[in-house]
């Protein structure tokens, strides 16, 4: 079985590798899903990849669930880099890609907000362009959200107009999270962010302008939360501020 | 040069030219009908850009796509998954 998919796997032929980033806390429910998602659409377009999921010690057991579908799938498409204990997501990218074989990697959310069947997309973009990143964004062409409210749309689009007049970005989702990066460049990025939350992922974006590197777009649709909570409160919104201001005043 | 050094350099750039004119600095001594308009400037181009700001956002909210389709599939997916993962020996 694992042997028939490597050769299916590489049908590419131009050598490229995908690592997929998946970093999880408390995701047994999403995690399975996903990585079935994420075999079928890979497995259809015939690129090469592998899952690497790093699990900060989630008490609800995700690291088991990862455990079971490495035994399905096989251990050369599922790795598993778990970590004690939550230590955020600038060191969990820094982590995974330190066990990454691709040339490229693929961050991505593991609670199904993120569709994998945008991957292919992502990929043709990037070769289309030899883009350095390319970005997934609710915000232009088919790209859109399910299970918003009113105001949730609001503050989602106003937080994006602002950061778009004071950062001038070069990309229209700055604080989403689903993107492709060349290895190299994420690599650098990772180096030279300070912020943590989701204010790191509009970091990266605007420290990638500041470095020249290309980006390309893709619209995604982003469905929110199917289990578990969708987190937006006070707090992210001042967080986001603060991130915003500082990023203002630095890049 | 930081975004913030950019916007202070633009608006030090547009008030000098402001106030140049509006308090005469350079005595050029322009038309009365001139002073008239220029000494409001700011605030007309700020309630613009106020108005700019709340038009494109209240459009932008308006057309912001609902993903229906994409969010059935999705259960449609999750279904399948589930059934063919229970198959291969997962413990859901």
């Amino acid at each position: 079985m694992a042997a028939v998919r490597e050769r299916k796997g590489a049908r590419d032929g131009t050598g490229d590798m995908y690592s997929v980033l998946l970093p999880t806390y408390n995701e047994r429910e999403n995690l399975p899903i996903i990585v079935w998602l994420l075999v079928k659409y890979f497995g259809e377009s015939g690129y090469k990849y592998e899952i690497i999921i790093i699990d900060d010690g989630s008490p609800d057991g995700t690291l088991e669930v990862a455990k079971q579908l490495q035994k399905i799938y096989g251990e050369d498409k599922i790795l598993l880099r778990p970590r004690e204990k939550k230590l955020g997501l600038g060191t969990a990218y820094i982590h995974g890609m330190q066990h990454a074989s691709g040339n490229f990697i693929i961050i991505m959310d593991a609670d199904l907000s993120h569709h994998p069947k945008f991957i292919p997309e992502f990929i043709k973009k990037q070769k289309e362009g030899n883009f350095d990143i390319v970005s997934g964004t609710r915000y232009i062409g088919n790209g859109g959200v399910y299970g918003w409210d009113l105001k949730r749309k609001l503050i989602s689009r106003g937080a994006n107009f602002l950061s778009q007049v004071l950062l001038r970005p070069g990309a229209s989702d700055l604080t989403g999270s689903f993107r492709l990066y060349k290895k190299t460049v994420l690599q650098k990025l990772v180096d030279n962010c300070v912020s943590k939350g989701y204010v790191f992922q509009m970091e990266m974006i605007v420290r990638a302008r500041q470095f020249n590197y290309t980006i390309g777009e893709v619209p995604i649709s982003f469905v929110d939360r199917v289990y578990g909570e969708s987190k937006l409160g006070g707090n992210e919104i001042v967080s986001f501020l603060k991130g915003l201001l500082t990023l203002f005043a630095t890049t | 040069m930081t975004k913030l050094a950019q916007w202070l350099l633009g608006l030090l750039l547009l008030g000098g030219v402001w106030a140049t004119v509006t308090f005469d600095l350079l005595d050029l001594d322009p038309p009365p009908a001139c002073r008239e308009v220029f000494w409001p400037l700011p605030v007309y181009l700020l309630v613009a850009f106020g108005c700019y700001s709340l038009a494109t956002i209240g459009y932008r909210v308006a057309t912001f796509n609902d993903c229906e389709d994409a969010a059935q599939e999705l259960q449609q997916q999750i279904r399948q998954a589930k059934e063919e993962l229970s198959r291969k020996g997962m413990r859901l």
